[in-house]
């Protein structure tokens, strides 16, 4: 151990007390960060994973400007080409063919519009979970050819029930007029109002049949093995489709830009954290440069006699930066295993938001939270803590760099 | 051979509206080895005059050199470098380190001479032992009596043969037996180590023990003597 280290490390317990609500203050804070980043990163990912199972998936592959124009004649002509892309990319979990409009959709007493959309029932029972959020009647079969699936809200609206028969009418993608009669075969609820209350499920192959599709389909949704992966996937997809012949234009679209509404909310909550966060280690900060400007007051004459006697400013100011980063290290080291400890309690029990149901519900989240302790989010607050200290604490030692020893020796 | 040089020195100090002169055109030279007093009435200048020569202070005009060494021309660090190995000192109010015992006291300045720490436990314990302090090794400055406490200081000042010490009115807070007793030791050092003692005071005994008197005067030189 160095001189400097001994005398700041000395120096550091000659007012215990107050050294260590300095560091209990640090730890606090770090403990506080990297569990509130945990949750919040945990409950992004539950959100996230949640809202893309239910419909949405992690990716699409769609024809070009069928995001927004969401014509009928933009479609992937070829899915089986995509399919076989997508079976050359490992970090696929799942994928399934969709084709989607809107047409009427009438019961005996009441008619309303409604998305239709063509589900392949085994695939689609892979990437979503349509399947298990049917609670009356079951889900659609291979061999299903004149049946539907019905959202809860939808299915009160028209005052339909299992095995009623709904009319289907809309426009083809040739022009000409789809129709078809289905019949209730299950009734779903996935707690988002507006899935619930906007759309039918269909079997694919009816969808093709009825709206003239041919083999075409509107959407190619795509499960990631994990979130982390859907990056690379969507760039291995996009090279891949470019290397496909004859080919008309496909987008590979991923969850953000499918659900822009979530993202905005990720990076609104994410925000209003960061705010939360910086006031957090701004109190902090002040906490450290209000000890250590303590520190320096109390010990102006004996800086004053050290210069004296041979100490150089210079060497004042390591002490001074090495007692304070000392106090900030052991503060952020017990923060983060205390905040890491409590997280991994957090994330395999969960955290209960009963309370707020609705709210999460829009997600498709149950009552439990579970945060997720991530290497970002176990550092990158306690870093943030250290960087803003370090900056306070370098006011004071600064302070004493341009003392002079006969003015320091003077101080009571 | 002069250890200290002083030429045409002056100091002023502004307090509040007013300014003070502490010196005024000083200049005098002190040779190696020498037991000299600063003295005169308080306010004469004799402090100023100590902490510039000490370079815990620098002069408005003149020259002050310490051992050749020039410092009006040398940076906060490089004085602090030639106080840690050229100069001791002594202070009126002691200025121990207070959470520091006698001896880590005593051998802190070798502590940052970089001595290896057997070599400076050593001779803490052998300095302190000179001064009278035997056994009192491990007492803090508050476990000790004034006398005892400016015998540490001195120690503190003389482990590392400085050059020179210079003592603030060493005697200033004590009684006449324990001032005496600390001068005798002063002398003992000087005599024995050769290092040169400059003494601000204004206790005669002080005076009488000292070799050379500089008298100052509203900062001004009013008599220089050898006796």
């Amino acid at each position: 151990m160095t001189i400097d280290v001994k005398m700041a490390w000395r120096n550091i317990w000659r007012n215990p007390r107050r050294s260590i609500l300095t560091i209990s203050a640090i730890a606090f804070s770090s403990l506080l960060l990297v569990f509130m980043l945990s949750f919040q990163f945990g409950s992004y990912e539950t959100m996230i994973n949640t809202s893309v199972k239910i419909h949405i998936g992690h990716l699409q592959v769609q024809a070009d400007e069928y995001l927004d124009k969401k014509t009928i004649g933009l479609v992937v002509p070829n899915p089986a080409a995509v399919a076989a892309v997508l079976e050359t990319i490992p970090q696929v979990e799942a994928y399934t063919f969709r084709g989607q409009t809107f047409s009427l959709v009438s019961s005996k007493q009441r008619t309303c519009g409604a998305v239709v959309t063509g589900i392949d029932p085994r695939r689609e029972a892979q990437v979503s979970r349509l399947k298990k959020l049917v609670r009356q009647g079951r889900f659609l079969s291979e061999k299903d050819r004149a049946q539907a699936l019905i959202g809860k809200l939808l299915a009160r609206n028209l005052r339909l029930g299992l095995g009623d028969e709904l009319t289907v009418l809309g426009q083809a993608r040739d022009g000409s007029i789809a129709a078809t009669v289905v019949t209730i075969k299950g009734i779903y609820s996935s707690s988002i109002d507006e899935f619930d209350r906007s759309a039918i499920q269909i079997p694919l192959k009816t969808f093709q049949t009825v709206y003239a599709m041919n083999d075409a389909v509107h959407e190619v949704v795509i499960i990631a093995k994990s979130l982390s992966d859907v990056a690379g996937i969507k760039r291995s997809i996009e090279s891949k489709l470019l290397a496909l012949e004859n080919q008309k234009p496909l987008r590979t679209l991923d969850w953000q830009e499918l659900m822009p509404g979530l993202r905005q909310g990720i990076e609104m909550d994410l925000i209003s954290g960061m705010i939360f966060y910086f006031l957090l280690i701004l109190v902090v900060a002040f906490s450290i440069l209000n000890t250590f400007l303590m520190a320096i007051f109390e010990r102006t004459k004996e800086f004053g006699v050290m210069m004296a006697i041979g100490t150089t400013p210079g060497r004042l100011t390591k002490v001074l930066l090495i007692e304070s980063m000392t106090l900030t290290v052991i503060g952020i080291i017990s923060g983060i295993l205390l905040g890491s400890m409590m997280t991994l309690y957090f994330q395999s029990r969960g955290i209960d938001f009963s309370g707020a149901s609705d709210l999460l519900s829009q997600f498709g989240i149950s009552g439990r939270m579970y945060p997720k302790l991530t290497m970002l989010s176990a550092i990158s607050g306690p870093m943030a803590v250290w960087a803003i200290t370090f900056l306070a604490a370098l006011y004071p030692a600064l302070k004493v760099r341009r003392m002079r020893p006969v003015d320091a020796m003077r101080a009571v | 051979m002069n250890i200290v040089e002083c030429t045409d020195v002056n100091k002023t100090y502004q307090q509040g509206q007013v300014q003070i002169v502490a010196l005024k055109d000083v200049s005098f030279c002190i040779e190696t080895g020498a037991f000299v007093a600063l003295a005169g009435p308080s306010g004469s200048g004799k402090t100023t005059l100590l902490n510039l020569i000490g370079g815990l202070d620098s002069a408005d005009s003149g020259d002050i050199t310490v051992d050749g060494n020039p410092f009006g021309q040398m940076s906060q660090s490089q004085l602090a470098k030639l106080r840690l190995y050229m100069v001791g000192f002594v202070f009126q109010a002691y200025n121990l380190i207070p959470v520091r015992s006698a001896a880590e006291n005593v051998e802190f300045v070798m502590l940052l001479q970089r001595i290896p720490v057997s070599e400076r436990k050593q001779r803490a314990r052998a300095i302190l032992d000179e001064v009278g302090l035997g056994g009192k090794y491990d007492r803090r400055p508050a476990q000790l009596s004034g006398g005892q406490q400016q015998r540490v200081a001195v120690a503190r000042a003389i482990v590392s043969n400085p050059s020179i010490v210079l003592a603030d009115e060493p005697t200033a807070n004590l009684d006449s037996k324990t001032g005496k007793g600390l001068l005798e030791i002063m002398k003992k050092m000087n005599l024995e180590k050769q290092i040169t003692f400059i003494f601000s005071t204004h206790d005669k005994m002080v005076m009488d023990y000292a070799r050379r008197l500089i008298l100052l005067q509203d900062g001004r030189l009013a008599d220089d003597r050898v006796k």
